[in-house]
């Protein structure tokens, strides 16, 4: 059953397009479970963010609101874009560079009682980096800031 | 005047990198000899003067000139000498600068070693490598000149990040550049040869080498790289999916790709087409490995610097040198021709699939580390892709790949009959499925994972012992000389095939069994983990040379057996007052054990970090066995054979 080398090279490329069709589709499908997305602790307030998957937020850390629980582990801080603010846990170590009053970004969930339980922080990593994500949700609520004088009526708190 | 005298050397190493990219190669168009000629000397010329401004710049440092503004940020009067030599590539201006000067190494290197080349071909090669020199260096005097003065002087320097401040930071980039850069030799070699239309076997010959030893520096870099981000953050983390680990794993991938591919392109005559273009991407991507990590696009440790006329400059340079190169491709590829023919079961065919797995494993990292910054540079909102996306790409594609690698060697060219292949492997299969289902029952928690971890590693290791039992003791000759019968680069393919068996075990060992606590502990207190005691002895405060740091005391102890001493340090370095973590770690052969200070509590307490890491030091044993497995193969005969030869003629 000897096959001409012609059928042969179309086995071959069938083959290798069948598999490469089949890694696109693998690679898409976990990029897209896995993306994961940013939003402005005025978004997390204003329940415009998923429930039940993670996302990021970002901000500054709120002066004099680092608290630690008895067992010396859990955190409890909370993170503002000057407009709105989210509390936050976190179990375990902080950054080296976890400071109040300076950039921090948090990936975690929010649960039913608005705390932000985070599974990771990340801190910026010199005293003048700022996170970009933290400094474009200080960008955005400064923005929304102005609007806000400017438009007044619209601005009624949720 | 010393600073003066380096930016004047760039500028004359500019002039003479255009002479160096246009003459040579108008002159092989032409069938000018003298014009041809001119590539050698000043290949030469331009190393001397590259050099010569990288002196000047590490003198600068070690100087203290404060009055040069790339020296007064990047370094202090406190830092130790060694620190402050290699802060001349801590940050954005030297980095490029040491870029430039490896291109130029790998330049003179090509320059001396190519005597077996025709002339016109080692005048396109050495003048291909002078117009990627000419856009470094374009680069570096128009917009981020590392010789740049600071008038008013500073006063002392801004001093080096302390994340930077470690032995790492000596070894790790210039392995890691050497690698990246070495690539381009590769890429001047394959431009040469499609604008000369002389694609054969030779091509890929004289490839060969100068794609390993690149190959074997990166290996080396990345692993250097991995190691230090273990040791130096404090988590435990040997592999993070960062942009900037992502940036150089690209080329690393494309480049393993390619040394195999050039290894057929080489035997065979076939996949001449692929692997030039293999070649170009395996260069590119270098290049975008340092537009990532340089240009200050990333939100990372490594992107030093936030100036969009240095993005805008990388994106011009890149699009003009991918673009260009890949139309070139489409250009002349027409012309290559076909190589041999082989069957739809064959080592070609093992070896395609191998590199079409390698190649798809890239793309999914590209797409992984750009997209995000695609999407927020045209507005769509900031996302990232962390490593779940990572790890789920990358298990599926490199399982089949890496099962490949046990078949490959035993199949032959051409043609290789399924049925004797099975037999040939019968035992190693057998071997290691029985070990994938045994080991984690002996060790706890059979899971999918670690069967397929375990499967994969033992597959590797136990074909590659039958290859080797087959070639030393089957032949009917006595073992000692079949040993030195087989080439040194036979010995290089199984020993860095080994490697990654080592590697993939270390990785699933240690992701599957390591274990850690996070504690609130006093003096006093004993924390455990994987039947280990450690108690923290105390907290004591010690000065180094330019920071102070609380180091604790550790003793580990298993059944009241005293074991080793950790010494975790919490420091805090005084010019930039940041604090770092120095994790203490106990290294062994069948685990480390790793502590790290948290934060100091109330009442004298530290938040303790622990960790116990079975087999972890075999991921990076593993990659040293592959840069190994390269040296070998780089010394074969064959290659100094071809260099006599030229010399004989």
């Amino acid at each position: 059953m000897a096959l001409k080398a012609r059928h042969k090279r179309f086995i071959l490329i069938a083959i290798g397009l069948a598999l490469v069709g089949l890694a696109a589709t693998l690679i898409l499908n976990a990029f897209r479970s896995n993306m994961v997305f940013f939003y402005t602790p005025t978004q997390v307030v204003a329940g415009e963010v998923p429930q039940g998957t993670g996302f990021r937020i970002g901000g500054l850390v709120v002066a004099n609101s680092l608290k630690r629980d008895n067992d010396g582990l859990t955190v409890r801080f909370a993170v503002t874009d000057t407009l709105k603010t989210v509390p936050v846990t976190y179990k375990g170590i902080l950054p080296d560079l976890f400071k109040e009053g300076k950039g921090v970004v948090a990936q975690g969930k929010v649960g039913a009682d608005g705390i932000f339980v985070a599974s990771d922080v990340l801190a910026k990593h010199d005293e003048n980096y700022m996170p970009p994500e933290a400094a474009e949700a200080l960008k955005q609520a400064n923005a929304k800031n102005n609007s806000m004088q400017s438009n007044a009526a619209l601005a009624a708190p949720k | 005047m010393i600073p003066e005298i380096g930016h004047f050397a760039l500028i004359l190493a500019l002039l003479v990198a255009f002479v160096q990219g246009t003459f040579p190669i108008i002159g092989a168009a032409r069938g000018n000899a003298a014009w041809m000629g001119l590539a050698k000397p000043a290949a030469r010329a331009q190393f001397l003067l590259i050099v010569l401004a990288f002196f000047c710049l590490a003198y600068a440092f070690a100087a203290k000139d404060y009055s040069v503004l790339y020296v007064a940020s990047n370094s202090n009067s406190q830092l130790p000498l060694q620190f402050r030599i290699a802060a001349v590539w801590g940050g954005h201006e030297g980095s490029l600068l040491l870029w430039a000067l490896i291109l130029s190494l790998w330049t003179v290197a090509v320059s001396f070693f190519s005597k077996h080349l025709p002339d016109d071909m080692r005048a396109r090669i050495l003048a291909v490598m002078g117009l990627i020199s000419i856009g470094f260096l374009l680069f570096m005097l128009t917009v981020s000149n590392p010789f740049e003065r600071l008038i008013p002087a500073a006063m002392d320097g801004r001093d080096l990040n302390p994340l930077l401040q470690d032995p790492g930071m000596i070894f790790h980039p210039p392995m890691l550049y050497m690698g990246y850069v070495g690539f381009s030799v590769a890429f001047a070699i394959s431009i040469a040869a499609l604008l000369g239309g002389q694609l054969d076997a030779a091509w890929a010959r004289w490839s060969r080498p100068w794609t390993i030893l690149a190959w074997v520096f990166l290996t080396t870099g990345i692993m250097a790289g991995s190691n230090w981000a273990y040791y130096e953050l404090g988590w435990g983390g040997w592999w993070f999916w960062d942009a900037v680990e992502n940036a150089s794993f690209m080329p690393w991938l494309v480049g393993t790709a390619l040394i195999h591919s050039l290894a057929v392109t080489e035997k065979r005559g076939s996949f001449k087409a692929w692997t030039v273009l293999l070649a170009i991407c395996a260069f590119s991507l270098s290049l975008l490995g340092t537009f990532l990590v340089r240009s200050g696009v990333l939100t990372s440790v490594h992107a030093f610097a936030t100036d969009p006329r240095r993005g805008l400059f990388i994106l011009i340079f890149l699009v003009v040198v991918i673009g260009g190169s890949l139309a070139l491709f489409a250009w002349r590829a027409p012309k290559i021709g076909r190589g041999g023919k082989f069957d739809v079961v064959s080592r070609e065919s093992f070896l395609l699939a191998n590199n079409v797995l390698l190649a798809v494993a890239a793309i999914s990292v590209l797409l992984g580390t750009l997209y995000p910054l695609f999407l927020d540079a045209l507005g769509g909102g900031k996302i990232s892709v962390g490593p779940p996306y990572f790890d789920s790409v990358f298990v599926p594609l490199m399982a089949p790949a890496v099962f490949l690698m046990g078949v490959g060697p035993f199949a032959r060219w051409k043609q290789a009959p399924l049925p004797e292949l099975a037999l040939r492997l019968r035992w190693a299969l057998g071997v290691s499925v029985a070990t994938a289902i045994v080991l984690p029952l002996i060790l706890g928690q059979w899971t999918p994972m670690k069967g397929l971890g375990l499967f994969l590693a033992f597959w590797v290791i136990a074909t590659t012992a039958n290859l080797l039992y087959q070639r030393l003791f089957v032949t009917g000759k006595s073992w000692q000389t079949q040993v030195k019968a087989a080439s040194r680069s036979w010995w290089g393919m199984v020993i860095a095939h080994l490697g990654i068996g080592i590697f993939v075990l270390g990785v699933t060992i240690v992701k599957s069994y390591e274990s850690e606590i996070a504690v609130r502990m006093h003096p006093g207190d004993v924390a455990h983990l994987a039947g280990y005691d450690f108690t923290l002895n105390g907290v004591k405060e010690v000065k180094g040379a330019n920071y102070s740091a609380a180091r604790g005391e550790i003793s580990v102890s298993r059944n009241g057996v005293q074991k080793t001493v950790l010494f975790p340090e919490k420091r805090l370095y005084t010019v930039t007052n940041m604090p770092m973590t120095e994790a203490g770690i106990s290294p062994g052969i069948l685990h480390d054990l790793y502590a790290s200070l948290g934060e100091p509590l109330d009442d004298g307490a530290w938040s303790v970090r622990i960790y116990y890491k079975p087999l972890v030091e075999w991921i990076w044993i593993g990659c040293l066995m592959m840069a190994f497995g390269g040296l070998l193969a780089l010394s074969d005969r064959r290659y100094r054979l071809q260099k006599r030869r030229a010399e004989a003629n």
